[in-house]
């Protein structure tokens, strides 16, 4: 670039140091820009431009057979979507695996931080058969369970009567939970553990010599302590639980009776299987600012009953 | 920054060291209330297994068996393994998750530990601002973006190709700001040395910063491999051509395949584990370290 430019000019250095400086500055600043390109080409062209992009093909209705031929329509598809008893029963479907599966998620993996965290033998054994659900993918989990749920072949057939899981409407949903449940296991687990582990043993020792009992010290002493940590997991398992996608496709592919059929499977029919990315657009939109939504409130009302160590 | 870093070093749960007990020489009280421990104990590991311990049975077992629910293979029938490797193209979905995988991740490491730099050690205009930018993508979920980046995809070429699996996701937010932070942990002296020596910003970088930063490094591209391994809805959008699905995606066509042949989608998902089994078990403490980092604030 300039350089060879500036080794001529050297000698002027010495008397204009004001020069040089505001010279440094500037290829300073020239440098950061050179290493800012390569992440920032990719989130300006596969995270902000489709992110604002979005907007406009939202406020345009495409022809399913021939993607050319769009019209502006305004915030008219926004009403048709938004007000459909479809996306109602979509964003519903959504809240209720939300509902099942982040509560349940967080207290199992509660539950069995609380017992691995006891000082016994051979406990490292059990601490690695809780954590080994993290090496399974949702789409793996979908597989394995896809058996045990089968009525013909399924371990479950031989409970009766059978239930009816994945091709029952009442059930489906709660079939998809279970397997998310368990695959959460894993991470729920080790993200409980370590916030354990960053409790001071003195703390809950103290409370033991004070007289309280293992529950009291529990409800007391842990469970305030372990607010940061359990707060942070809900706001992640939350945004998690409305990104579910794989296990729905492998599983159900959104039904039994779109029982099923949750925000982003929503989305995805109408993308690929309806052809329709103006439709698409405006679910995604909604599905972003329910996100933001959520978790706006969450760092909120949370945040203010969590305790902070300080 | 770095004493910061040793406490957080310092919560790292030691997954792999237990710390015996002397309570076990107790009145038999004790006694008993240490066999329903570990009663309790083995009966939760047993049912977090279960799914695991079924799964590698079934694989083994033929469709008549797995009928009969049965719960030992005692004829093990090993030759499902081959035909999800050949038959189910296991072995093809395994190689595109490979390549895609340690393009994300190598991409990611480069991208993020450049711009991690520049909001680290550079003073430039619009710094605060852009690393607010870089921050914003974390806040964008990915399923809003698949629309408009299908179309990308298809009109830059890339469609069906390794490109269009791992381009969109060759930076990171989250990995630039968690190396960031690293950075910052670098001690003044050593910059000051490095400045004496005559170092340049990028032999400061590639000597000084990126050794240091080398544990964060790890915990990213165990992140990253965790992450793009598992990745579903992005590879099921982004190719149709049955020799560049991932591994994810061709479960659920092996899934698809006759009741006849369910002892093969076993095989295959045992298949799918094994390679993240490998790596968490080789980088466990890494994985841990970087979740509590986001988690545990003291």
């Amino acid at each position: 670039m300039t350089t060879t430019l500036e080794a001529s000019e050297r000698p002027a250095e010495v008397t204009r140091p004001v020069n040089t400086l505001a010279r440094r500055k500037l290829r300073e600043a020239g440098l950061a820009y050179v290493l800012l390109i390569p992440a920032g080409v990719i989130f300006a062209v596969f995270i902000f431009y489709p992110f604002l992009k979005n907007f406009d093909l939202a406020l345009h209705s495409t022809n399913p057979f021939n993607p050319d031929l769009s019209e502006y329509v305004g915030f008219e598809q926004f009403g048709d979507v938004l007000g459909s008893k479809e996306f109602f029963d979509s964003l519903w479907t959504t809240i209720l695996f939300a509902l099942m599966t982040v509560p349940f998620g967080i207290a199992f993996g509660l539950g069995l931080a609380v017992l691995a965290h006891q000082k016994l033998k051979g406990i490292a054994i059990f601490r690695t058969v809780f954590s080994s659900t993290v090496a399974t993918s949702v789409a793996v989990a979908a597989v394995m369970f896809y058996t045990l749920f089968n009525p013909n072949i399924g371990l479950l057939k031989n409970i009766s009567p059978t239930p009816p899981f994945l091709d029952n409407p009442g059930w489906a949903l709660i079939a998809i939970a279970i397997v998310t449940i368990w695959q959460s296991l894993g991470l729920s687990f080790i993200l409980m553990s370590a916030g354990l582990q960053a409790i001071p043993d003195e703390l809950v020792e103290a409370a033991e010599v004070d007289g309280a009992g293992p529950w009291s010290r529990f409800r007391n002493v842990t469970l305030p302590l372990l607010s940061p940590t359990m707060f942070f997991a809900v706001v992640v398992g939350t945004i998690f639980a409305f990104q579910t996608f794989g296990q729905i496709d492998i599983l159900t592919e959104g039904g039994p009776l779109k029982k099923t059929n949750v925000l982003t499977y929503f989305i995805y029919t109408e993308l690929r299987v309806q052809r329709n990315p103006g439709k698409a657009a405006v679910l995604a939109i909604a599905l972003f600012a329910i996100t933001l939504v959520l978790t706006l409130v969450q760092l909120r009302f949370l945040e203010r009953r969590v305790h902070y160590q300080r | 920054m770095s004493t910061s870093e040793g406490a957080l070093a310092a919560k790292v749960p030691e997954l792999a060291t237990p710390t015996v007990t002397t309570a076990s020489a107790g009145p038999p009280k004790r006694v008993w209330g240490l066999v329903g421990r570990y009663a309790l104990l083995m009966v939760l590991a047993v049912i977090v297994l279960f799914p695991i311990y079924i799964t590698v049975v079934n694989s083994l077992l033929n469709i008549d068996q797995i009928a009969k629910s049965k719960l030992f293979p005692t004829s093990p029938e090993w030759h499902t393994y081959s035909d999800a490797w050949t038959e189910g193209h296991l072995g093809t979905y395994l190689k595109n998750s490979f390549i895609m995988t340690a393009m994300i991740v190598i991409g990611q490491l480069v991208t993020a530990t450049l711009a991690a730099y520049a909001f680290a050690f550079l003073e430039f205009p619009l710094k605060r601002t852009l690393f607010v930018v870089f921050l914003a993508t974390l806040m964008i979920p990915f399923e809003v973006t698949i629309i408009t980046n299908l179309t990308t995809v298809v009109d830059l070429g890339i469609y069906d190709s390794y490109a269009g699996l791992a381009i969109p996701f060759l930076a990171t937010g989250f990995g630039a700001f968690l190396l960031r932070q690293a950075f910052l942990g670098v001690p003044r002296d050593l910059q000051d040395a490095a400045a004496l020596d005559g170092y340049g910003h990028l032999r400061f970088l590639a000597r000084v910063a990126v050794p240091l930063a080398r544990p964060t490094m790890a915990a990213l591209a165990v992140f990253a491999f965790l992450a793009s391994w598992n990745q579903y809805l992005w590879p099921l959008l982004v190719t149709r051509d049955d020799r560049l699905r991932t591994v994810q995606v061709g479960l659920k066509q092996l899934r698809n395949t006759n009741l006849e042949s369910f002892n093969v989608t076993f095989a295959g998902a045992v298949l799918a584990v094994i390679p993240l089994a490998i790596l968490l078990l080789l980088f466990q403490k890494q994985l841990v370290r970087g979740l509590t980092a986001g988690a545990v604030k003291g």
